[in-house]
């Protein structure tokens, strides 16, 4: 048997754990990541059009600052965010983009002088300040109220995966590529790490830390239309769901973004509209001030996604043999400016659908891109229940999404979030309560439940096939739970998969090689998948309100009064067919901004109970300190720097600071 | 578009071989296949996993042409399978690995680890000491040098380059045009504190800029379009100079 010991084991090679790993490689831990695939190929990579921090050196940023970016976050949110979580992004963002700076992400940066810029698809002239030009520039980007996306190109992903993963290795931190996490090692308190499959050889291995940090990305495979990579199928949430212990939260809460090219699925970046782009409809008209006077194209995504889909409904979409799509309108942009800025998104044009969207209309319509659910964790990324297992970026629930994420805000939390709970992670491991004291007879009985598992899919004489039932899962959650939900739909659709839980015990393997073997992969993941597409269909089916990506056509209100708490499920026994499911309720009274109209979308909800009386005395703090600046107002409205490590509780300095 | 009687009959030969399978010898497998609207080689492999062999070995990651994952030999020529559309190619479509990385199994090949060892060796990242106040105003940079940067900076290590070059299927240790790239992007970066003569230390022979023939495969081949021939003639301008003057001086 083979036992690999570390103190840290990273599972997920994306930019949140490789943040991780080098946060908790600098103090001094031993660190080994394991990844599906080599970490430059992570779905990070895909992330386009930037990261938000408010730095706040253009003329559109100007007055940006932490206390802007926190009111936006948490209105993306419709109120589901943890508050204190997202005051601690918002304070490390910056911090981030200036670290990565350091490391050589060439971000894009303000010129001096006049330009040309689109806005609401009009022509405009901004004249930028001598004083910022050299400093990061920033692009606009949905729900936000300045302009606060850092962006490099509309390649931002893949600069900072690129970079940060060259860190790794300058940190001599090893990656271990091509091997799959099947479970983890625990006791029902404590997580030890994980049992790992190599899917070149099919060898087991067990590798043993004093901690498990899961990295692993989101879930959007297990719908048909995704934005994300085909290895985005959320082994990581769904081996912390078998554990029994660990909980996922807010599985429901599944963001459609509104540009994926039709009908390939593929990303376009929300940069497209933050640089001025339009929606038109069938009829070449521009139908997004008809239903948001305000942010237009650039209300969040799930008000975006929702309003499109309204509008095709009602008739207005340009009809193909595939089904109904929109128009993406970016040719007033001019050829240098997408050269410049938005040339993958050219590049996707040009391969994949033959067109120039220079001249060109894009076909688009929404499709599923984000998982705001995941792993439920404390502020310092360690799972609730589970000792010794942490996790970041898309793959937790830390909670700063809450029920809708805005635009550039996940790239940034992958590392924001790295940089945190590495940290977390590195406490932990110099405490005596991370020492490693299981036997190595209960590591055996780990290895052989998962080598019996594969051992009987090798030799089971099953009908079913693998990516059948994989295939009729995605369709089900595309059509049935999607962007409108109702009872009748989620009903179906829980039994519906139940069902195909069922078949997929009967899974039988045309191709019987237990090394390097895809149809074997799809086989020990498609029941684990299901899992998770009834964590989401149950949990949406239960949630009788409408909450930011979650919109039910049966309860279209948000209901703050009843369901202001986040959903956690757990999977305690496989002989299950269903999750259980459990309530956390959100305390209004220490939120540093009550539940209120998020400027955008439906205006009408139905209040929580006390949500006017600490409105109230939230007034009543600020008038009680006139002379305060707004970080003691901060401070006396809501803890949370307590949360932070120490290193990361600085003050951001800005332009206008050093000018001053 | 195309009803169903006109369509194409794709024939997709395949170069097979898994050497963890004592039951897969080298050779050449053929698959039919009916062509679709806008059908990309990630379909028609995908299909053909699903629907007649699920032993066909293959690589996709982000099916969109930015992750580098599925780079291959499309009738002789390497490119990235999933933004290859079958419309603009033949009935009869060969595949075959990359040459020169480590074989997997049949399409797949070990890239990453190829990578990994390359970016080891020139040291692929900033050298300044890493030592700013994250609380601080940011350096300044001009913009144009920022975009500069990014353009040489959009390589996705697919390896086509390299599986287009005359020097690395000879050289084992030859570090191609992916690694000069490198260089010449960090060469560009005022924060990356290494002079020309550290740079010549990594490339500054045979196996780094000198070992390259000129015979450009690379820069006809690379899917991101990156200037690999005027980066690689300047750097050897450059390297030359730098190996020159420490002759002189030395």
């Amino acid at each position: 048997m083979k036992i690999v010991y570390t103190d840290v084991l990273v599972i997920g090679g994306g930019l949140a754990g490789l943040r991780a790993a080098i946060a908790a490689k600098r103090r001094g831990h031993d660190v080994h990541i394991l990844s599906l695939v080599p970490p430059k190929r992570s779905h990070s990579v895909a992330a386009q059009g930037g990261m938000q921090a408010s730095i706040a050196n253009s003329i559109k940023a100007a007055g940006d600052n932490e206390d802007l970016h926190f009111h936006d976050t948490v209105r993306g949110s419709d109120w589901g965010a943890d508050q204190n979580v997202v005051r601690m992004f918002v304070n490390t963002s910056p911090k981030a983009v200036r670290q990565l700076a350091a490391w050589g992400v060439p971000w894009n940066r303000v010129r001096k002088g006049e330009r040309e810029v689109f806005i609401g698809g009009k022509s405009a002239m901004l004249t930028e300040s001598e004083a910022a030009h050299g400093l990061i520039t920033v692009r606009d980007f949905g729900g936000t109220q300045k302009w606060r996306t850092c962006f490099v190109s509309d390649g931002t992903g893949h600069s900072m995966l690129y970079t940060v993963s060259d860190q790794v290795i300058a940190n001599s931190i090893p990656v271990t590529e091509r091997v799959e996490a099947m479970s983890l090692i625990h006791d029902g308190q404590r997580c030890y790490g994980a049992i790992v499959r190599n899917l070149v050889t099919g060898e087991l291995s067990a590798w043993v830390a004093r901690a498990t940090c899961m990295a692993t990305g989101g879930f959007g495979r297990i719908y048909r239309v995704s934005t994300n990579a085909v290895i985005n199928q959320g082994m990581g949430a769904a081996i912390a769901l078998e554990t029994g212990v660990a909980t996922l939260a807010n599985m429901e809460a599944i963001q459609f973004h509104p540009t994926a090219i039709f009908p390939a699925g593929i990303l376009v970046t929300e940069g497209c509209r933050g640089d001025g782009g339009l929606l038109l409809d069938a009829q070449r008209h521009r139908f997004m001030p008809d239903y948001e006077a305000e942010k237009k194209e650039l209300a969040s995504r799930d008000v975006v996604s929702r309003r499109m889909e309204q509008h095709i409904a009602s008739g207005a979409g340009v009809n193909t043999r595939y089904g109904d799509h929109l128009w993406l309108d970016i040719t007033m942009l001019g050829e240098a400016h997408i050269d410049k800025n938005l040339r993958e998104v050219r590049e996707i044009c040009q391969y994949f659908l033959g067109i120039d969207p220079v001249s060109d209309l894009i076909p688009v319509r929404p499709a599923q891109h984000y998982s705001m659910g995941g792993i439920r964790t404390r502020p310092s990324g360690e799972s609730t229940n589970l000792k010794g297992l942490f996790a970041c970026g898309e793959a937790s629930c830390w909670d700063m999404h809450g029920f809708n994420r805005l635009g550039g805000n996940s790239v940034a939390e992958t590392v924001v979030a790295g940089m945190i709970v590495g940290e977390y992670i590195a406490d932990f491991c110099q405490g005596t309560d991370s020492d490693i004291d299981i036997s190595t007879a209960q590591i055996a009985d780990f290895m052989k439940r998962e080598q019996q598992a594969i051992d009987s899919l090798l030799a089971s004489q099953g009908t079913e096939s693998a990516p059948d039932i994989m295939r009729e899962m995605q369709t089900l959650m595309t059509d049935q739970v999607g962007i409108f939900r109702s009872h009748e739909q989620l009903q179906e659709a829980v039994e519906q998969l139940q069902l195909l839980r069922e078949r997929s015990k009967d899974i039988g393997l045309s191709y019987k090689s237990p090394a390097v073997n895809p149809e074997l992969v799809t086989a020990y993941r498609v029941p684990r998948m299901l899992k998770l597409a009834l964590c989401v269909a149950y949990g949406a089916l239960q949630r009788t309100e409408s909450r930011g990506a979650h919109y039910r056509e049966d309860y279209p209100k948000r209901n703050d009064r009843d369901w202001l708490r986040r959903t956690l499920a757990t999977w305690p026994s496989s002989e299950q067919s269903l999750p259980n499911l459990a309530y956390e309720e959100l305390d209004v009274m220490s939120m540093e901004l009550p539940p209120g109209w998020r400027g955008y979308g439906e205006k009408d909800f139905i209040e929580h109970p006390h949500a006017a009386s600490r409105l109230a005395e939230i007034e009543r703090i600020k008038q009680n300190m006139p002379d305060a600046d707004r970080h003691e107002i901060q401070s006396a409205l809501m803890t949370y720097e307590e949360l932070l490590p120490a290193r990361y509780r600085g003050r951001n300095q800005r332009l206008r600071d050093v000018s001053e | 578009m195309n009803t169903k009687a006109e369509r194409r009959q794709l024939q997709i030969h395949v170069l097979r071989y898994n050497p963890q399978d004592p039951d897969s010898p080298p050779r050449m497998q053929t698959y039919e296949i009916e062509e679709a609207d806008n059908m990309t080689l990630f379909m028609v492999l995908t299909d053909i996993g699903e629907h007649q062999d699920a032993s066909l070995q293959f690589d996709f990651v982000c099916r969109a042409g930015i992750c580098g994952s599925c780079s291959m030999l499309i009738n002789g020529r390497p490119g990235l399978a999933c933004r290859t559309l079958t419309k603009n190619l033949g009935e009869k479509i060969t595949l075959a690995p990359l040459p020169t990385f480590e074989l997997i199994a049949d399409l797949s090949v070990n890239t990453g680890k190829w990578m990994r060892a390359m970016s080891e060796r020139l040291e692929t990242w900033c050298h300044n000491g890493d030592v700013v106040d994250l609380n601080k105003l940011e350096p300044r940079m001009e913009p144009e040098l920022a975009e500069q940067i990014y353009e040489l900076e959009r390589c996705i290590e697919c390896g086509c380059c390299i599986a287009a070059c005359g020097t690395a299927q000879m050289k084992e240790k030859f570090t191609g045009a992916v690694g000069l790239n490198k260089i010449a992007r960090f060469r560009l970066d005022p924060r990356d504190h290494r002079s020309d003569a550290d740079y010549y230390e990594f490339i500054g022979d045979d196996d780094g800029i000198f070992g390259c023939m000129s015979l450009l495969g690379c820069n006809d081949l690379c899917p991101k379009d990156l200037p690999l021939q005027t980066q690689i003639a300047f750097l050897r301008r450059k390297m030359l100079l730098t190996g020159l003057k420490g002759n002189s001086s030395g």
